[in-house]
């Protein structure tokens, strides 16, 4: 057992797939010499070489259509695009060619790779260095999508994403880089598809994911501190696969749901499970479900802006207290 | 267009160039004959509504899959555009899997479930088809890359026309195949019209392939795409050199479509006596002429003609006849379980 970054826990996730299996190849912009521009993939260079750690131009189509290629013929390719806002540049890869090659070839052609990302907001460099894109992936029928929250999830989410047959988006959320957590030693690997009860509770639910996941358990103590209200918090961990049953299994014994979202309100991923939750759990209801989110606006820049519009644990216990009614 | 050099030597005496030789060129000519007779009779069950959605013909532009086609050897791999018919069935997939395809029945190639723009097989070596403009030049970098990596011989052949080379997926592909050396080989069928406008219009330079080759420190090349022969030699030279380790090649083909852009366009916008022309230097009629100056009996093209049009006669026959796919696989192989599941 060790205490490690979330950084260097993808290091080590990345390291053990590809110790683990030589046709795990990668590929990115400033990855290789350079160790990434989050220094979340030093030393794999040093350790791999300079065939399977492959620096490439500044050319995300090239990036995501040559780890497709590959991953078509027989590699198993991690990708990494540095920021996801830049998925934009390269959406076709994303929307149009991994998720759609199995299907539209009647079950031919097969596309295991994995997108590494850093997503999410935090580090003040506004609109186009910031976003949450998970809702961008989650929309489209064919491609995993996995945000870990932890260290620990780090390296266990993407060994199973590195051993899956789809192609897996992989958000790393940048404000969690620096990070700490428990990690044991030797092999680790996880499952997609499973969200996780990180704080059991009894008066409502809270599923966050990535880095609100931590602002809904900081809000959990003081909304039990402070005000006697027992929450439950499930980090979702994976929006597709999505593990409904738990969310289901929650509220059926809270009676609550809320939901905290970095991504601009419309269409986010809480939208989908405030959704599910109606159509299949109306009646374990006893309140209207609550989705805290960022505004739909685009992200500022300066911190003081930045700081006011994602969800925080002052927003989220306010929320759950006023919509409690205590 | 072809030099000197893709004609010559040739027996003395002959000025023919015999280096090809018969089997292959028999081969050339079956190939271009059975194109041009599944695509001329899908345009015709388009015309009795039997061909549904859209469709891309190649008429005009056989020389260029079947050069290349006939040029590759078993692993090789390629990427087609939406405009893949030919590519498709220049690597041997039968007629009545294609066919079947365009008519979206159960015995298409896809099961009716990619249609037209998206044939693939890849036991035929046949990686898609793709229908977004540019997308296959980084996929076909990639399959090329897994080749370096692993030390296999397979070269990757990439298809397209005069249209992608002003898309950024273009220059991203050949910036990054030339960087990292890959066996791929970029090859621009040059029909003079990105869909309804001349790419001269709407190029900055006359060979919107060629003339951008050296910015990514390659060849300059530019041939005669309605001669089998040229492409084959041209072809060749490419995979040599891929197969050698010694990096990508660029191919600019001109050549020429018979038909409009897709089943919609009558090509109105071509200047009067455009297309006559180019019918006169018609790919299938260039090949006939060169059989015979070999020596190939009228009798021997006959048989050729005749056991093409029985294949594609039968292909229709079987393809009118086969059922519609079963609603059952509307939702499998979204995800590789088999299933389109992504929830509990």
């Amino acid at each position: 057992m060790a205490e490690i970054t979330y950084r260097d826990a993808v290091i080590r996730g990345i390291a053990q797939e590809m110790a683990r299996d030589n046709d795990v190849v990668f590929l990115g912009e400033d990855v290789a010499k350079a160790g990434g521009v989050f220094k979340a993939t030093v030393g794999l260079y040093e350790q791999f070489g300079p065939l399977r750690v492959r620096d490439t131009p500044i050319s995300e189509q090239a990036i995501l259509g040559a780890a497709m290629g590959a991953a078509m013929t027989g590699l198993k390719p991690i990708a990494e695009i540095m920021f996801s806002d830049f998925f934009a540049v390269c959406f076709d890869y994303i929307a149009n060619e991994f998720p759609k090659a199995r299907y539209m070839s009647n079950g031919q052609t097969k596309c295991p790779l994995v997108v590494r990302t850093g997503n999410g907001a935090g580090s003040r460099f506004g609109a186009q260095h910031s976003q949450s894109v998970e809702n961008w992936c989650m929309m489209i029928p064919g491609l995993k999508v996995v945000a870990p929250s932890t260290p620990l999830d780090v390296i266990g989410l993407l060994a199973a994403a590195v051993r899956d047959p789809d192609p897996v988006i992989f958000l790393e959320h940048k404000s969690l880089y620096a990070t700490k957590g428990e990690v044991p030693d030797g092999e680790i690997l996880d499952t997609l598809g499973t969200a996780k009860i990180v704080r059991p509770g009894k008066d409502c639910t809270i599923i966050a994911l990535a880095l609100m996941v931590s602002r809904a358990l900081a809000a959990a103590e003081t909304l039990h501190d402070e005000h006697g209200i027992d929450c439950e918090v499930i980090d979702v961990r994976s929006l597709v696969p999505l593990d409904t049953q738990t969310i289901l299994a929650s509220v059926a014994k809270t009676n609550r749901l809320f939901t905290v979202e970095e991504n601009p309100r419309l269409c986010g991923w809480g939208a989908e499970i405030v959704s599910i939750v109606a159509d299949e759990a109306f009646y374990d209801l006893d309140g209207p479900p609550v989705r805290i989110t960022t505004p739909h606006i685009p992200l500022p820049a300066a911190d003081i802006l930045e700081d006011i519009v994602l969800p925080t644990p002052g927003r989220i216990v306010d929320t759950v207290r006023r919509s409690l009614g205590s | 267009m072809s030099t000197a050099s893709d004609r010559a030597p040739g027996a003395a005496g002959s000025g023919l160039n015999d280096d090809i030789g018969e089997d292959k060129r028999l081969a050339l000519y079956r190939s271009q004959v059975r194109l041009r007779d599944a695509e001329q009779r899908a345009f015709d069950l388009f015309l009795q509504n039997l061909v549904k959605g859209t469709s891309h013909l190649s008429l005009g532009q056989e020389a260029i899959a079947a050069g290349f086609a006939e040029a590759m050897v078993k692993g090789d791999l390629s990427f087609c555009t939406y405009r893949g018919h030919a590519h498709t069935l220049a690597r041997g997939v039968p007629v009545e899997k294609v066919l079947g395809e365009l008519m979206q029945r159960d015995n298409g190639l896809m099961r009716g479930k990619g249609g037209s723009m998206h044939l693939t097989s890849e036991e035929h070596g046949v990686m898609g088809s793709y229908a977004i403009i540019g997308a296959h030049l980084p996929i076909a970098c990639g399959a090329a890359w897994r080749a370096q990596y692993k030390g296999d011989k397979d070269v990757s052949v990439c298809f397209f026309g005069d249209g992608t080379t002003n898309i950024g997926a273009f220059h991203e592909a050949l910036n990054f195949a030339a960087v990292w050396k890959l066996p791929v080989i970029f090859v621009c069928e040059n029909n003079l019209y990105m869909e309804y406008t001349p790419i001269k219009d709407v190029t900055a330079v006359e060979h919107p392939a060629a003339d951008r080759a050296s910015a990514y420190g390659l060849e300059r090349i530019v041939i005669d795409g309605n001669d089998a022969d040229v492409v084959y030699r041209t072809a060749q030279k490419a995979f040599a050199k891929a197969r050698a380790g010694e990096g990508p090649s660029l191919i600019e083909c001109m050549t020429y479509r018979h038909s409009g852009h897709s089943r919609a366009d009558p090509a109105k916008y071509r200047p009067e006596g455009e297309l006559e022309k180019w019918k006169e230097r018609d790919p299938v009629k260039i090949y006939r002429e060169r059989l015979k100056q070999f020596g190939v009996s009228d009798d021997k093209i006959a048989e050729i003609d005749a056991s093409v049009r029985k294949e594609v006669d039968d292909a229709t026959e079987a393809c009118k006849a086969a059922p519609m796919p079963p609603l059952d696989i509307l939702t499998t192989d979204v995800y590789a379980d088999g299933g389109w599941a992504w929830r509990n």
